[in-house]
């Protein structure tokens, strides 16, 4: 972590309150969405294609905002700030992993991990040491300088969950991350992404693979803009949420109460 | 660093990021990058070879004139009011105006009335534009001539009857080298050398000049000169310009004509270095569609990289950086066009002096301005795309392609 904070560090990483979204020409994609995820948590956000589980995480990544409803990230309200504010948000606190990778072509690995830390203000020499670092911490420290059109799928999507980490966020969200994978290297990844979980990370994994989604601690199941079951809520563990022992590995802390939306 | 309820603070770029985001998009699309800098270097290289050539040719004129000097004043008789005849000059005339204090060099001719021919067989109404002048020793290094060939008259063979040629009447007469004779007033005069070209003095270049007293034993000279050419140095022209009157002819010192050969040649280089609007326009024009086609390639760069100005935001750049990543390459785009088109421009100004035998000359504020001139150019252009791109949604880069 860049800077321990301990207020910040105690708290939820995310909490959304009532969010609904309405795109214009009426589509309503979240109808009052209450959502909250404690530090170091690793949950499974699924729900089959138009059930609003890629608006929610948008939302929740501060890439678009709500029609209604509340958004607190890191302690940060996204209603109160402006494009400059949730930059900083989303440079310092989130990170992203993406079905398709978005790798940066005729770039080295460790120049594609070191570009996610380009505008979190540190020196380019501390970026690329700290890419290193990460690209190891992936398993991928001998790929430094190989391009992305010469490593595997399985390869370049470690190498973008590296470019996420690589900033320490308070939250990675991954959307489908094993979407454009074969099984074999889709495992690879999930199982890195329980190892991340299990070194201290909060993870949000967007899916509509069912089977991935059972395999992670927690399932926030989305189904026509409403959260219809959420395991946290369900399992009863909720209680009180309050400062929190920091990153347990491998253990989903519940933080209630987490009502799930009445249909 | 950061705490909680603190206010949340993008991070600035160093100037370097700053330049590597905008040559993010240049790396992947070498031919693009050339093709629409070649717009842009097309129009720089336009005005600095336009701006380039006058001023080389300039510079030729003026270094001619430095090597003539433009310390010379000619004297000629000039018309009496009341009978509107010449007035001749005083035989001592040229002795005169040597004593003005800061003449240097003082050389006379006298004009005959002969002609000059290849041989007695040309009718002597045939002149051939050519005059025949007595002309004093000095007068060779008053002007600042030079022989092509041969000697100029000296004390002794100015006693004979041996002439030297101006190069036009030279090649008029068709002699070619000392030693040939011509023909004046019915006597063989000897050839003894060709003089140099005289800008200064194109009437001299269309004579046959003999010895002043050879003039006068053998061709009816009254010693009276008929052009006096006076050096001075370069601070005494002035004051020599106003004294020659007085010195030559006190009692109507009207009378005297005195120039200045040099100001003619001065206002030719004035009129080179005004060089040719219309060519500069030319320029402009090609300057102006070279900005539109990077604006062009900014726009289709824009819309190419819509994921990768998601992935960015998603990463934490705000607008106001995508914006300054896209107007960054687009002026690398039109810098890199403004300096292969300063380099263009110098090289055609350099093949056009070289092939012409002048000067290279490349005025500094053509290069300074032309470049400016990308800049701005590439500012303008890239500033709608770049703010384009800076509203696109940021959740772009989360659809699968």
């Amino acid at each position: 972590m860049t800077a321990p904070d301990n207020a910040a560090r105690t708290g939820p990483v995310v909490r959304l309150t009532g969010v609904t979204k309405e795109y214009p020409g009426g589509v309503v994609a979240l109808r009052g969405v209450d959502l909250t995820i404690g530090r170091g948590e690793l949950v499974a956000i699924v729900g089959p294609s138009g059930s609003g589980k890629s608006t929610l995480l948008h939302i929740v990544g501060t890439l678009d905002q709500p029609t209604a409803g509340s958004v607190t990230i890191a302690g940060h309200d996204a209603a109160g700030l402006g494009d400059r504010g949730l930059s900083a948000l989303r440079a310092q606190h989130i990170g992203f992993v993406f079905q398709a990778f978005h790798l940066v072509p005729g770039m080295s690995a460790q120049a594609n991990v070191a570009e996610g830390l380009l505008y979190s203000g540190l020196p380019r020499a501390e970026r690329r040491r700290r890419a290193v670092e990460t690209l190891e911490r992936v398993g991928l420290g001998d790929r430094l300088n190989h391009r992305p059109h010469e490593l595997s799928g399985g390869q370049k999507q470690r190498v973008a969950i590296a470019r996420a980490v690589v900033g320490e966020p308070d939250l990675l969200l991954a959307d489908e991350p094993t979407g454009a994978l074969d099984s074999a290297s889709g495992e690879a990844v999930v199982e890195l992404i329980h190892e991340l979980n299990e070194e201290g990370a909060t993870i949000a994994v967007i899916t509509h693979d069912a089977e991935i989604a059972d395999r992670l601690p927690r399932q926030v199941r989305i189904r026509d803009g409403n959260i219809v079951q959420d395991t946290a809520h369900d399992q009863g563990h909720a209680g009180t949420h309050g400062p929190g022992p920091g990153p347990g590995p491998g253990h989903s802390h519940s933080h209630g109460p987490v009502p799930s939306e009445a249909r | 660093m950061r705490r909680r309820g603190s206010v949340l603070k993008p991070a600035r770029l160093t100037p370097l990021d700053i330049l590597h985001t905008g040559m993010a998009g240049m790396r992947n699309r070498p031919m693009r990058v050339v093709l629409s800098a070649l717009g842009i270097a097309i129009g720089i290289a336009t005005m600095i070879s336009v701006v380039g050539i006058s001023a080389s040719s300039k510079e030729n004129l003026l270094r001619e004139l430095d090597k003539l000097g433009t310390n010379m004043l000619v004297v000629t008789p000039g018309t009496d009011l009341v009978t509107q005849k010449e007035v001749p000059m005083a035989k001592d005339a040229a002795g005169r105006v040597a004593r003005i204090d800061g003449v240097e060099h003082v050389g006379a001719t006298g004009l005959l009335n002969h002609t000059v021919r290849r041989s007695e067989k040309i009718d002597d109404m045939i002149t051939g534009g050519i005059s025949v002048q007595s002309a004093t020793e000095d007068l060779l290094i008053t002007l600042r001539g030079g022989m092509r060939s041969g000697t100029w008259l000296n004390a002794a063979t100015g006693k004979y009857p041996s002439v030297v040629l101006g190069d036009v009447a030279a090649r008029r007469l068709g002699i070619t080298e000392p030693g040939q004779r011509v023909y004046i007033d019915d006597e063989y005069f000897t050839v003894l050398g060709i003089l140099d070209e005289l800008p200064l003095a194109p009437e001299i270049a269309r004579s046959a000049l003999v010895g002043w007293e050879v003039g006068q034993t053998r061709l009816g000279f009254d010693g009276r000169p008929t052009t006096i050419y006076e050096r001075s140095a370069d601070d005494r022209v002035e004051p020599v310009h106003s004294l020659i009157p007085r010195t030559v002819d006190p009692q109507t010192p009207h009378n005297v004509e005195v120039t200045d050969p040099s100001s003619g040649l001065q206002a030719k280089a004035a009129a080179e270095g005004a060089f040719s609007n219309l060519l500069l326009g030319l320029g402009g024009v090609a300057l102006l569609v070279g900005g539109v086609g990077v604006a062009n390639t900014m726009i289709i760069s824009v819309l190419e990289r819509r994921y990768e100005i998601g992935l960015r935001r998603s990463i934490g750049a705000t607008r106001g950086q995508i914006r300054g990543q896209f107007v960054t390459e687009s002026l690398l785009l039109s810098g890199l066009g403004g300096l292969v088109g300063i380099l263009l421009g110098a090289a055609v100004t350099g093949g056009y002096a070289i092939s012409n035998g002048i000067p290279w000359v490349i005025p500094p504020w053509t290069i300074g301005g032309g470049f400016g001139a990308t800049l701005v150019i590439g500012t303008l252009a890239g500033l709608y795309p770049a703010v384009r791109a800076s509203h696109l949604s940021p959740t772009l880069a989360l659809h699968a392609t």
